[in-house]
């Protein structure tokens, strides 16, 4: 099996590593990085308890080969905030109850800041098509969706400022989704 | 209603036991923090693969591993040759128990690598070790198997049938038990009596669980100490460190089984499979560390799926709607062997549930186990329940049909009284109690019934087919006590146990022997604890799932946990306050007989300045310089909680769907649940619950089902076959709640974990039939995919004389 050198960058920090071929990104992560946030569910792109953010898109870290990922930023749920600093999306599946076991949630979560940065006020069906990616088991979505819409409020700028209030030209979409870079 | 979330450190200690405060777990699990079994690296770990079988039947003529074995990076290859060998280590049986046993159980033989014969695609052939996942999946392919194909069986049906395949030599006919409950000459009495009857013939399709996180165990044998440490994926360390102790013959007080974090079981991860036992033998035959992970290919292979019952059943009823007899007879799917608790799911899970909530004076039921070529089933999320409340309120809805009453007033009418508890049914339990319509009148009036019929009758002139279905399920969970248990064929008892620890410092260890996978017990236990005990809720640590820490225990499943597992602890920590009620006294110069406890203080009666806290308490009984004479220092205590009896959860469920008869869609417009669960600890957690319950329930009505070829070939074996629920499947739930205690249990809870799953198909198969009410479609199976819809449609609109769809003779009735 042919080795390649390839170079990670996984939440701001450089990893140069040597992997096979065939090795799957979330493998190459959690195998030999350490970074075991990202779970794997499926293996086939279908349960999407893998998704990271690759060059800040959601992607499914088990059918991307490490090789694909070469120079790439990858951001996986460790670069979320921490218990005493939670990220929006984090506050509000506490918050809403969006999680029981807790196995989907990580790639539920990279998946739900890519709606939202595409639409930082979406609907609860637009929440629901956004996730369709993603299977979860044990809550019924119900309350993931109320998580995603938790967070959209929290991470609307104009609500933070003015109290719900929005300028003349409505609210500001956040570029970076108010995540901490 | 939505349960709002609360912070605990808003909520008052005194409430802290009822609050629907935010889960103490998510932190870990919403950072990365979680430890699931694949998260677990250690030096020099080997991975194991397991060669599974290519046929669902076949005679194995040979299996050669020397491919694989000259591989790079393969440490070995076994089969079960290799295990049995007086060179290997373990003497066990290498062969899974079961650990429920019926009067007819065929109890054959199951080993964790089949020998002479495959039969089921999950069987393992032989394991290989190796240094990583790929190279020993990769030797797992170069494993060369010959076989010699025999003809399979996936339905009861034709497993019985006399030209079937015999898959075991020592169960004549496939057949795996015959079991009965009820009486059958009464209730044949009752049927020649009845003025009315009505009858159903029904598949009950085979599920399987799909926990998000696939099994796994890493094993870790120490030579020098002959400890076998196994972290698995386990709803239940303590069985499985019993049963495996067996399995391996590895004594039991040598064997550590933990559960770390587990990402879902839904029953899935009770049963003692052979791929756990698999790596625990290899650990020791490596004398190191070696970790199995299930691809989701093998979960479905081998996941014990759940249901799978053919099922004829008849309602009977008198003139004025009352119904007089119950009777049934289910074929049910066993599998290919019998797994850990599958005797019980069919029979006692099964027919002791069959008067559901209804007064029925005569019931009987007949059920025969099957063996076939599909994975051996087992419980999976109501085990046994759902099948009952799905036939039972199927077969009252088309009660109410026959006798042209509305569904909810035939339910109502034959309702077991509010004064009737607790109630002895013809089917050999006693409901704890009950008030069975007060949850159906919250869902009514959540419907807003009588104006839904209008809108129904009014969508119907417009050529629009709305129905109402409702499911009022009752299901029986905390299964107890336990020598009735072991009267109806349990090898085990169905206590709790608990150990609550006070610390010196004030601050308490609360340890119990459930094991919870996403429930939320760490925080509903500390609300427990904390409640009992008068310290702050952050002061409570609690401890699951790892036999080296928590003394015993039986784990988590049946919606036990809070019944018995709970009870526990409050015993346990009753226990402690009364240990330090006397030093308390001895402390502050009193009788022990006038301290008072309240809110974590002691006080001498009338003197209240008098007084110690809890903490203080602690401090004195580990300092041990001022304790009553005789007393042992320290303030901890253990229980074994045996219930008195099971729990009974009941409740209302209601769906609203829209068919449209010319393509076979179904929309769920709305979706009420109205459910008991007796006191709740967490709302919040109760609700989320109910909620994921439902999905499931909805996954079984309208998407999902293990469908297998002639062969037992798996046609639905990844998640591009099998449909998972997703975000856009699930309804918006609307959701209330009636309380009636259990007066079984301190805590007054009934259960809540399997609620939904078992309420929700029937609510919206009712509902469907109601919607098709004017085509003449009484039934439809699960799942009800588009196809199978229209197709009932068509034959009802041809065969039986029913309406066509959108002809002007679809537009008369309801089902009032």
């Amino acid at each position: 099996m042919t080795e390649h050198d390839i170079t990670l960058t996984v939440n701001g920090a450089e990893h140069d590593l040597t992997v096979e071929a065939r090795t799957l990104l979330v493998h190459a992560l959690r195998d030999e990085l350490g970074y075991t946030g990202t779970n794997v569910g499926c293996e086939s792109s279908l349960c999407g308890a893998c998704t990271v953010r690759m060059d800040g898109e959601a992607v499914k870290s088990c059918t991307t080969l490490a090789v694909q990922a070469d120079g790439a930023e990858i951001r996986t749920v460790e670069d979320l905030g921490t218990r005493h600093d939670f990220h929006p999306i984090q506050e509000g599946f506490q918050e809403e109850h969006g999680l029981q076991c807790g196995y989907c949630t990580p790639g539920m979560m990279m998946t739900a800041l890519d709606i939202l940065e595409e639409n930082p006020d979406p609907t609860r069906e637009e929440i629901r098509e956004g996730l369709e990616g993603n299977l979860c088991r044990c809550t019924g979505y119900q309350n993931i969706v109320n998580a995603v819409q938790n967070a959209a409020e929290q991470m609307q700028p104009a609500a933070v400022a003015d109290g719900g209030e929005t300028d003349d030209d409505g609210p500001t979409p956040a570029t970076d989704g108010g995540e901490k870079q | 209603m939505t349960v709002d979330s609360l912070d605990p450190d808003d909520v008052d200690a005194a409430d802290i036991l009822g609050s629907a405060i935010e889960r103490r777990e998510d932190p870990a699990l919403l950072t990365g923090n979680a430890e699931y079994t694949d998260d677990i690296q250690i030096d020099g770990m080997l991975h194991m693969a397991v060669v599974r079988s290519q046929y669902g039947h076949a005679k194995l003529e040979g299996v050669d591993t020397s491919e694989a074995e000259a591989m790079d990076g393969v440490h070995g290859v076994y089969t079960y040759e290799d295990l049995v060998s007086d060179e290997t280590p373990g003497g066990g049986s290498f062969a899974l128990p079961t650990a429920w046993l019926l009067d007819s159980l065929k109890q054959v033989e199951h080993p964790v690598l089949a020998s002479d014969k495959v039969r089921h695609q999950g069987d393992g052939i032989a394991v290989v070790v190796a240094e990583d996942r790929y190279t020993a999946r990769d030797a797992a392919g170069a494993v060369d198997v010959e076989y010699e194909r025999l003809d399979a069986v996936v339905h009861p049906s034709e497993a019985f049938s006399d030209d079937a395949e015999q898959l075991h030599d020592d169960a004549e006919d496939n057949v795996a038990f015959d079991w009965e409950i009820g009486d059958a000459e009464k209730t044949a009495d009752a049927f020649a009596d009845a003025s009315h009857t009505a009858s159903i013939d029904l598949d009950n399709q085979l599920l399987i669980a799909n926990a998000m996180e696939p099994r796994a165990a890493v094993a870790d044998y120490n030579p020098g100490t002959d400890e076998l440490d196994v972290a698995m994926t386990t709803q239940n360390p303590h069985v499985h460190r019993l049963l495996m102790a067996g399995v391996l013959g590895h004594p039991e007080h040598k064997l550590s089984v933990r559960a770390p974090d587990v990402g879902g079981g839904f029953g899935s991860k009770i049963h003692h499979y052979a791929d756990e036992a698999l790596v625990a033998w290899c650990s020791m035959m490596h004398e190191g560390p070696i970790k199995w992970t299930a691809t989701r290919s093998e979960t479905y292979l081998t996941d014990a799926p759940g249901r799978g019952h053919e099922t004829k059943a008849e309602i009977a009823m008198d003139d004025d709607g009352n119904i007089v007899g119950l009777r049934v007879d289910t074929m049910a799917n066993l599998g290919a062997y019998l797994s850990t608790f599958a005797p019980a799911v069919p029979t006692y899970l099964y027919g002791t549930l069959l008067s559901g909530q209804y007064d029925i004076p005569a019931i009987y039921g007949h059920v025969k186990g099957a063996f076939t070529n599909v994975p051996p089933v087992d419980a999976y999320r109501g085990a046994g329940r759902p099948e009952a409340s799905f036939l039972v309120e199927r077969l009252v809805h088309l009660g109410a049909k026959e006798m042209g009453m509305d569904p909810v007033e035939f339910r109502k009418q034959n309702f077991v009284p509010d004064d009737a508890f607790p109630y002895e049914t013809q089917v050999a339990v006693v409901y704890d109690s009950g008030e069975y319509t007060k949850p159906m009148d919250e869902a009514l009036e959540m419907l807003d019934y009588e104006n839904f019929r209008e809108e129904q009758e009014r969508a119907r002139d417009e050529g629009k087919y709305l129905g109402v279905g409702f499911s009022c399920y009752i299901e029986a969970c905390g299964l107890a006590p336990s020598e009735l248990a072991g009267q109806l064929g349990a090898q085990a008892g169905l206590w709790e146990s608990s150990l609550v620890r006070m610390h010196p410092s004030g601050t308490v260890t609360a340890y119990c022997g459930t094991s919870g996978h996403g429930q939320g017990h760490g925080t509903t236990y500390a609300q427990i604890v904390a409640n009992e005990l008068g310290v702050p809720y952050d002061s409570v640590e609690v401890v699951e799932g790892d036999t080296d820490e928590i003394p015993q225990g039986m784990g988590t499943y049946g919606s036990r946990s809070a019944a018995v597992g709970g009870s526990s602890l409050v015993k346990s920590a009753q226990k402690v306050v009364e240990k330090g009620k006397e030093i308390a006294a001895h402390q502050l110069e009193a009788d022990p007989e006038d301290i008072e406890f309240e809110n974590g203080e002691y006080s001498v009666a009338g003197a209240p300045d008098r007084s110690m806290s809890m903490a203080d308490v602690a401090g004195a009984a580990y300092l041990a310089h001022d304790i009553p004479d005789e007393m042992e220092p320290g303030l901890e205590a253990t229980s074994f909680y045996d219930p008195d009896n099971f729990v009974f959860p009941f409740g209302t469920h209601a769906a609203i769907v829209e068919v449209d008869p010319d393509s076979g869609e179904i929309e769920i417009e709305r979706y009420v649940a109205v459910d008991d669960v007796g006191n709740q600890i967490n709302p919040k957690i109760v609700e989320g619950q109910i909620h994921g319950g439902i999905a499931q329930g909805v996954g079984q009505a309208l998407y999902e089902g293990a469908e297998y070829d002639d062969n037992a070939t798996l046609m639905t074996g990844s998640m591009q076959d099998y449909a998972v629920p997703k975000a856009e499947h699930v309804p918006e739930m609307e959701t209330g709640a009636t309380v009636t205690p259990s007066p079984h249990n301190p805590l007054g809870v009934k259960g809540v974990g399997e609620a939904g799953t078992i309420a929700a198909p029937q609510a919206i198969v009712n509902a469907v039939a109601d919607a098709l009410e004017p085509f003449g479609v009484d039934h439809i199976d699960m799942p009800m995919d588009a196809e199978s819809v229209w197709s009932a449609v068509q034959a009802n609109a041809t065969a039986d004389g029913g309406a066509e769809p959108g002809s002007d003779d679809a537009d008369h009735g309801g089902e009032r």
